[in-house]
């Protein structure tokens, strides 16, 4: 019999080894070890109920959630194995509300399949997608992502094809592909969960994007305060140049690619694209000035394709269903699915793979189920330490692109972080500020002595000091790190400070 | 980690350059190499910098420069344990401000720090990607969800 035990770091955070280790120990006292087959898959996404323990039925997988190490005997005796309706039953996995109200193209396989078999993927779909590529001329594959609507996952959301177009239109003889992994923003972790839950999946969809624009070197840069991510990702590179998936014939096509994970050094700024490359080539991460931009100057000044994780990991289902199976999802000019993250204060945190459209009081009443607290909602913060916090009152915003820049907000990677009506928001927004000058790279002066500027003001205006005359100049500093900064480091801060402003002036009164 | 282990300033010179020189070829080294001394030396040291700089061709001045950006290397050796707090929004939502406090009081020492017995050090860290079950925490190297200040107590109990 086969049961599944997340060896995702968020399901291990609470006990998914200890759990995986009770069940063969307990199997063993029942005389089924010889059948027992624990297979370590990625988290299915529903956090709350970590450690999930799935037991495979001939209805399907059933689910038991959250087990603790030591009730794992007692379900054991009570026939868990069996899927027997025991302890924290959940039933088929798959037919749980908050799994069926999901879309999930780019998450497909996360939590469903051993993160590092082969033979699991390909049974999965994998390599659909690269094999579609593979049968059609490098500038068709480019002309597909375009035609799907992708818009980059990292926050900016420019749009993949029109990217992967101009690194395809440069001549040079070297090219990169480069993906981002320096998930740094707080309330993200998709990326994470996808590279230790279906890490084929991304070297499927970095292979099609250096077929694409006739690259054959690529690196991931991946955060060190993701170390289970870094050796799951270096595994499945070891794994897929064995069985020709990498390498200089790439599933007998001719084509060459080989890729390499390189580990950040817990420089936040290096999740900005060009502070990235810098980092890369050896160098202090110091954000570029564009232009150039990376698709003509790249990594060492190469024309470079540089993707998040989830814009690369989306770029094989359009391969292997057609860009019209994509855009049928979505609302506007963002089309497809967005990974959404719920976390922070939430009862249900986890991830939520739906097209754009859906509202954010859909993902944290209905999915999220409100506060962990159990106390009364009162601010998200979308798009990570650089996005706009916001009240209840803008529950019904629709997750789209254009709706949240209205609405003076971004939808940035897809993390929600959600507070309780404890939170101090005058103390956010200084720590917005905090953090600024913590990680500012440093070469631009709005950025580099804002956030400096920032926190001095807040402090201010929070100890009642000239509170009027303090709150214009925070909203004039506001508006020069915006117009003036060169990155989304400093250009962005201001979001989250002036959304706190706007929204919970009340406790800047204090 | 070999921090129990005394090791002399030449084979110290000796062992980071011949890491150095291993992961020269790579394409933008540096990092790579500032990782595997880190790794196995525990710390960057300072005469460390000019070794690396020779194997490089670069000037001490860069390479200096890189290693002071980044938060990740250490000019000194760690305790022999280190716990690391995330203080990002998400666990900032669920009480890692308190528990932060909680950790310098119960540890004696402040972020950034070592204790004087040299068995802890404490860090901060901004997101681990554990952002629904925080507030999280690192101890040597492994996350814990959902850490609570007793809970924190009982893990600093066993790292010590």
């Amino acid at each position: 019999m086969k049961v599944y035990v997340p060896r995702d770091s968020a399901a291990c955070s609470v006990g998914a080894d200890e759990v995986a280790e009770r069940l063969v120990a307990a199997a063993a006292g029942t005389g089924a070890a010889r059948d027992l087959e624990v297979v370590r898959n990625g988290s299915r996404g529903m956090l709350w109920l970590e450690p999930l323990v799935e037991v495979e039925t001939a209805a399907g997988r059933v689910g038991y959630g959250p087990v603790a190490a030591e009730d794992v005997d007692g379900l054991v005796a009570g026939g868990m194995l069996a899927g027997a309706e025991v302890g924290p039953y959940l039933g088929l996995v798959e037919e749980l509300p908050w799994m069926r109200r999901q879309e999930r193209l780019t998450f497909a396989r996360v939590g469903v399949v051993d993160p590092l078999s082969t033979v699991d993927y390909e049974a999965h779909g994998g390599l659909a997608g690269l094999r579609a590529a593979l049968a059609m001329p490098p500038a068709d594959v480019v002309e597909s992502v375009v035609d799907s609507g992708l818009r980059g996952r990292g926050g900016a959301g420019f749009p993949t094809g029109i990217k992967w177009r101009t690194v395809r239109n440069a001549d040079a003889a070297l090219k990169f592909v480069c993906c981002n992994a320096d998930e740094g923003d707080s309330g993200t972790y998709a990326d994470r969960m996808l590279i230790e839950g279906d890490p084929f999946t991304l070297i499927e969809g970095m292979t099609i994007a250096a077929y694409a624009v006739g690259a054959a070197e690529g690196y991931v840069y991946l955060r060190s305060e993701y170390p289970d991510a870094v050796a799951t990702l270096r595994a499945a590179i070891e794994r897929a140049r064995e069985v020709g998936w990498l390498g200089p014939d790439v599933l007998g096509s001719g084509f060459g690619f080989d890729l390499q994970v390189r580990v950040g050094a817990g420089a936040y700024i290096c999740g900005e694209e060009t502070s990235m490359l810098e980092s890369l080539e050896g160098k202090r991460g110091m954000v570029r000035a564009k232009p150039p931009i990376p698709a003509l100057q790249g990594l060492f000044g190469r024309p470079t394709v540089v993707n998040n994780v989830l814009s690369l990991a989306t770029v094989p289902a359009i391969l292997a269903d057609g860009a019209a199976a994509y855009t049928a999802h979505g609302v506007g000019r963002s089309r497809g699915t967005s990974v959404f993250q719920l976390g922070g204060n939430v009862a249900r945190g986890g991830i939520v793979e739906t097209a754009f459209g859906i509202t954010l009081g859909e993902l944290v009443n209905d999915f999220g189920g409100g506060t962990s607290s159990g106390r009364p909602v009162r601010a998200v913060q979308v798009g990570g330490p650089l996005g706009a916090y916001l009240p209840v009152e803008q529950f019904d915003l629709p997750m789209d692109y254009e709706a949240f820049a209205a609405a003076g907000a971004m939808v940035g990677h897809g993390g929600i972080v959600v507070f309780d009506d404890t939170v101090d928001m005058a103390a956010m927004a200084r720590f917005a500020f905090e953090f600024c000058a913590a990680e500012s790279c440093g070469k631009c002066t709005p950025c580099r002595v804002g956030a400096v500027r920032g926190v001095e003001t807040i402090d201010r205006i929070v100890s009642g000091t000239d509170r009027q005359q303090n709150l214009v100049l925070l909203e004039d500093l506001c508006e020069l790190m915006t117009d003036g900064s060169l990155c989304a480091m400093g250009g962005l801060t201001p979001m989250p400070v002036r959304s706190a402003v706007r929204h919970f002036g009340e406790d800047f009164q204090a | 980690m070999t921090s129990e282990v005394v090791v002399t300033a030449p084979v110290r010179a000796r062992r980071v350059r011949e890491i150095a020189t291993e992961l020269a070829g790579l394409r933008g080294p540096l990092l790579p190499i500032l990782h595997a001394v880190q790794e196995e030396l525990g710390y960057v040291d300072q005469p460390d910098v000019a070794v690396i700089a020779d194997v490089l061709n670069l000037a001490v001045a860069e390479v200096h420069g890189v290693v002071t950006f980044y938060k990740d290397f250490r000019r000194l050796p760690a305790g022999r344990t280190t716990v690391s707090i995330c203080q990002a929004e998400a666990c900032r939502s669920v009480g890692a401000v308190a528990l932060a406090e909680h950790a310098r009081r119960s540890v004696g020492c402040s972020f950034g720090e070592t204790t004087a017995d040299g068995r802890l050090t404490l860090e901060e860290i901004y997101c681990f990607g554990n952002c629904a079950l925080g507030p999280a925490v690192q101890v040597a190297g492994r996350l814990y969800g959902k850490v609570t200040p007793a809970r924190l107590d009982a893990l600093l109990g066993e790292a010590r």
